[in-house]
């Protein structure tokens, strides 16, 4: 009897904590919005993070991206064939990707490439009592440190994501057509007129949006809690991982259910 | 990382994304500048719109000329009202007939137009009156069928 109640008891506590964990991030997520106007004053700052978050993310997107696509391009040819409408692997590519594939997977690959990045800098800069120097300064790091890497990963995202997009059709485009023999005009065609721009491109683009803030909240908000030591900042580092990409899926869902239905 | 080098990178990324933006926008998707988006609306009713959607191609000759804008519930007349934006600069005249077809045997529906012979254009707010609605593939099946069946038991009659 006892040893139920203390399972009842752990469950319990560990909804609180993870209920808790959401409330401080989006407190974080608010705060760091209200100290954002130091980082478009200086826009070098942002730039910067631009460049740490999104240029160097470019050859991992880059080349996911083109293999993802000849990987969809090779299938969809396979499966299509039974039916006899192999000339349709064109708009399978272009919208798996364009509406899921691309937001989803890059963001997955730019939470553990750069989210994690930012986690241990962070991290890193608290367990070397940077953030407390720069606090003895009046500097206030959330808007110094946090909100530069924050407005960094939101605006590297989406760009990540449309080169994603772009670089697997290309990939689905070799393979298809160059490689299978697909006719390409109508690999085209049909993709153009399958594929929307607002319900489809645009659609993406705000999913892509999305996730680049829920994924830049968690991992400035991971760095900047961790706990000053080593093994914290390898822990938060793991946590900004595991929690960014379980929250990409999660808002994946949500954001594909409302599209799908409409909004209301 | 010198300022420079960095604001050069930043710049090609971002114009990388931006031209990944322009591709699948334009080569990917239908995103069309030149042709104006300016449609007039007309509606036509239907008996039965079968499995036609909103967004639904309208074709003339095989040529899109719109979309289907909104499909409703006609409660006065019973039927599916079904409202047709057409694009501005493809004139229809007021006797031109709709129906709905379906493109290749599994194909998607779609509302064809076929233009008659009036010297007066259809205008924003104006009904097809020339219709002809979906066809019900059971419905033709029953109606084979007992056409079939009247057949057999009239030559049956005759022959006793």
């Amino acid at each position: 009897m006892t040893n139920i109640v203390s399972g009842i008891r752990i469950v319990g506590d560990r909804t609180l904590k993870i209920v808790e964990r959401i409330g401080a991030i989006a407190s974080f997520l608010f705060s760091i919005l209200i100290h954002s106007a130091a980082s478009f004053k200086r826009f070098s700052l942002t730039i910067r993070e631009v460049y740490f978050a999104g240029v160097q993310s470019l050859i991992i997107i880059l080349v996911s991206g083109l293999f993802v696509g000849m990987v969809l391009g090779l299938q969809g040819h396979e499966t299509l064939q039974r039916y006899g409408s192999e000339d349709s692997v064109g708009v399978l590519v272009a919208l798996s990707l364009v509406r899921e594939l691309g937001p989803v997977v890059s963001a997955l690959l730019f939470a553990s490439r750069a989210g994690s990045a930012i986690t241990a800098e962070i991290g890193l800069m608290k367990a070397t009592e940077q953030l407390s120097a720069m606090e003895m300064m009046a500097v206030n790091p959330i808007s110094r440190v946090v909100a530069p890497r924050f407005w960094g990963g939101v605006i590297s995202l989406p760009l990540l994501a449309l080169l994603f997009s772009a670089m697997g059709i290309i990939g689905g485009y070799l393979i298809a057509v160059v490689l299978i023999g697909v006719d390409s005009g109508s690999f085209w065609s049909q993709m153009q007129s399958a594929v929307d721009f607002e319900h489809d491109i645009v659609n993406g683009i705000i999913k892509s949006l999305v996730f680049g803030v829920a994924i830049s909240a968690i991992a400035t908000f991971e760095g900047y809690e961790a706990p000053p030591t080593a093994e914290g900042v390898s822990g938060a580092t793991t946590r900004t991982v595991v929690s960014s990409s379980l929250a990409v899926l999660a808002l994946d869902l949500v954001l594909t259910a409302f599209m799908l239905k409409g909004w209301n | 990382m010198e300022r420079s080098t960095l604001n050069l990178w930043v710049g090609i990324f971002v114009l990388l994304g931006f031209f990944s933006f322009l591709m699948l926008a334009f080569k990917v998707g239908n995103l069309n500048l030149s042709s104006s988006n300016e449609t007039y609306i007309v509606t036509a009713h239907f008996d039965n719109i079968g499995q036609l959607k909103e967004r639904a191609p309208i074709r003339s000759a095989g040529v899109l000329v719109g979309r289907v804008k909104a499909i409703q519930f006609d409660s006065k007349q019973y039927n599916a009202e079904v409202k047709l934006a057409i694009d501005s600069q493809f004139k229809f005249p007021v006797d031109t007939s709709a129906s709905i077809l379906t493109s290749g045997i599994l194909g998607e529906q779609y509302v064809s137009l076929d233009a008659g012979g009036d010297d007066k254009y259809l205008k924003n707010g104006d009904q097809i009156k020339l219709v002809q609605g979906a066809v019900v593939l059971e419905k033709l099946i029953g109606q084979f069928l007992y056409n079939k069946a009247q057949d057999t038991s009239s030559t049956k009659g005759a022959a006793k």
